[in-house]
């Protein structure tokens, strides 16, 4: 086990490296200077600014500077707020983020659950029908779409919500349901045809001989047999929630970081663009990580198989 | 001694009676190929052959539809903006080109013409531009099926085929790739290109195959070790006919599937930008661009938004019941 949590880790580490890098050069190459005005500048205001930044020394100093600053947590200051550094700017963003995103992960999982749960034990019903156009509608109909839709009835038809801003805990559940949705129909669907192949296995016609009545059956083996492989959908729906907040947060004006985010890129803020790119990329790893640990300890087939192949 | 042999007197042989019988009864029942039997699959899913007409008219409209009236997609005609939605001839279920206050703004403005899907801001028609933001779309699904098919298919099927130490390094490489999210890769591209097409295209040259590529892989580990490609490598079959002859027509099912769940993701995906506004750029259109430009005037105009959304969420599901459709019929496992 250790060595597979070694594996894993490395594979983490590279990948991060290899997105910060890419962000680095990537940041070399961008045309024109960081400085707004730059045509009111003297050369020798430029040069004492480079100087300032550290922008006169040479592309692999700045690098490893860049590192260095990095693995001490330091993303840089931003360009176009003076003086604010990327770490305050991230850390005052992220609560609401974190928010809606939980909220929506916690709410859409759970009618998700149910509704795939429903779908298999009624197989081939009408309550199984529903749920499954349910699940497909909220697979394909756009977060962005859907969120618009429940703005304008909810919040300016009906009256019920408020449709925006970010005044109190009434203005986090639009937008928590609207990131729900594909959370809700991606596991909808996987629970579903999870569990029908659980429901068909010999273990559970030997509960059911037992004598093992039928709720213990579903609850304690169908269940949660079916449970393991939904954790390997927690990393795409990591993505999907963050993807998601960006539209969601532009629709509700949510102070978050997707919308920070957006706005930065809109301004050329290189320096908030590449911090909340690391941010976005380390949370993405080090979830893919947990997963993977997770599903290691859960399911030993796969753990041993990691490890045979060295 | 040959002679012995040729001749075979009656009473050496007599035919078994059973295999006589079990002959007529294989043939009572037709011999279906794979593919056959799930064509037949297919057509009994309702859902999937409704996608299939669907997705067809939606392709030919998108060719067709911007010809049908004079407009192009970036014309302006400032006189006409704000212009609701008017077809002659279907009046009486909304199409009528009055307002939310039921005023007849054609008639107000002495207008002639007639726009279908109305007009924007800038006296645009909404009409060609959803068939040209249709067309951005179905050209999305277009690569990502190319990429899916050229990079994935291939790296997967090397990566399995040659397994050991090549099987090794590229499965080193996915596994970063798989780390890198796909929208920060078009936000690094948009920072250093303009955001636009190519932008996107390329974010998805990087790292649009690399769940083919893990299931063409998977299958084709599997199907390697099976007797039929052993009994075809030992008559003597080159590593490209063992490929393309034995390992992939078997792992095809897998592939379609893969695909088609592929496609819808990488639509949403261009929408998706386009509407945060990392996407395609006015004047350009596409289905994201236009309900954008709607959802910002949706209380008084709610037309502008309606029709893109319609078709991107017809889209969206046509391929997603197709692909469930196609699981179902090529998946014998999923048979119920």
């Amino acid at each position: 086990m250790g060595k597979y949590i070694l594996k894993r880790f490395g594979y983490m580490l590279t990948a991060l490296f290899v997105i910060v890098t890419l962000t680095f050069l990537l940041m070399q190459l961008l045309p024109g200077t960081p400085y707004g005005n730059v045509d009111e500048l003297t050369d020798n205001q430029i040069e004492l600014l480079d100087k300032r930044y550290g922008l006169d020394q040479p592309v692999a100093v700045q690098y490893v500077k860049y590192l260095g600053n990095l693995l001490q947590g330091d993303l840089g200051v931003s360009f176009t707020y003076t003086g604010r550094s990327v770490n305050t700017i991230i850390a005052e963003r992220i609560g609401p983020s974190a928010l809606i995103g939980m909220q929506g992960l916690i709410f859409g999982t759970f009618v998700g659950l149910i509704l795939g749960i429903v779908s298999a034990l009624r197989h081939n019903t009408f309550l199984d029908y529903g749920s499954v156009v349910i699940a497909v509608l909220g697979m394909s109909i756009p977060a962005f779409v859907f969120a618009a839709l429940m703005q304008y009835y909810i919040g300016v038809q009906w009256k019920l919500l408020p449709p925006a801003l970010w005044e109190g805990y009434a203005n986090t559940i639009m937008p928590s349901i609207a990131l729900s949705v594909t959370v809700m129909a991606t596991v909808a669907r996987f629970i579903r045809s999870e569990m029908l192949e659980v429901l068909g296995q010999d273990y559970v016609i030997t509960a059911r001989a037992k004598g093992i009545s039928q709720f213990n059956v579903t609850v304690k083996h169908v269940i949660r047999n079916a449970l393991i492989p939904v954790l390997t959908m927690l990393a795409p729906l990591t993505v999907s929630l963050l993807t998601g907040t960006l539209v969601i947060e532009k629709i509700f004006a949510v102070p978050g970081i997707g919308e920070q985010f957006t706005m930065s890129i809109m301004v050329n803020d290189y320096s908030v663009i590449m911090g909340i790119t690391i941010f976005y990329s380390f949370l993405f790893v080090s979830i893919i990580f947990i997963v993977d640990l997770l599903y290691g300890l859960l399911d030993p087939r796969i753990r041993l198989d990691g490890g045979k192949r060295e | 001694m040959s002679e012995h042999r040729d001749h075979i007197s009656e009473d050496m042989f007599t035919p078994d009676p059973i295999v006589g019988k079990e002959e007529t009864q294989v043939s009572d029942t037709p011999q279906l190929s794979f593919w056959k039997d799930a064509w037949i699959r297919l057509r009994r899913n309702k859902g999937a052959v409704i996608s299939i007409v669907l997705l067809l008219f939606i392709t030919i409209m998108a060719f067709v539809g911007p010809m049908m009236n004079e407009y192009t997609y970036k014309d302006q005609q400032i006189a006409h903006s704000h212009l609701p939605p008017k077809v002659v001839g279907l009046e009486w279920i909304g199409f009528d080109g009055t307002d939310k206050n039921g005023v007849d703004v054609y008639k107000e403005k002495g207008i002639e013409d007639v726009y279908w899907f109305g007009t924007d801001q800038f006296g645009r028609d909404i009409w060609t531009r959803v068939w040209e933001g249709t067309k951005i779309s179905l050209y999305i699904a277009f690569l990502a099926a190319a990429l899916d098919l050229i990079i994935g298919v291939v790296y997967g099927g090397i990566s399995a085929f040659y397994g050991g130490r090549v099987d090794n390094v590229m499965q080193r490489i996915i596994e970063v790739l798989v780390g890198i999210p796909n929208l920060i890769l078009i936000v690094l591209f948009i920072l250093i290109l303009e955001p636009g097409i190519l932008s996107i295209t390329l974010a998805l040259v990087i790292t649009g195959w690399v769940n083919m590529a893990r299931v063409v892989r998977g299958e084709l580990l599997q199907l390697k070790g099976q007797e039929f490609v052993l009994a075809s490598r030992t008559l003597g079959s080159s590593d490209f006919k063992l490929i393309t002859k034995h390992l992939l027509p078997n792992a095809l099912g897998s592939i379609i599937v893969t695909l088609m769940f592929t496609i819808p993701t990488a639509i949403f995906f261009e929408a998706f930008l386009s509407f945060i506004g990392l996407g395609l750029q006015p004047p350009l259109a596409s289905l994201g661009v236009l309900i954008e430009d709607g959802y910002r005037t949706m209380q008084l105009l709610p037309y502008k938004m309606i029709y893109p959304a319609i078709v991107i969420s017809v889209i969206m599901i046509c391929f997603n019941v197709l692909a469930d459709g196609l699981r179902d019929a090529l998946d014998p496992k999923m048979r119920k």
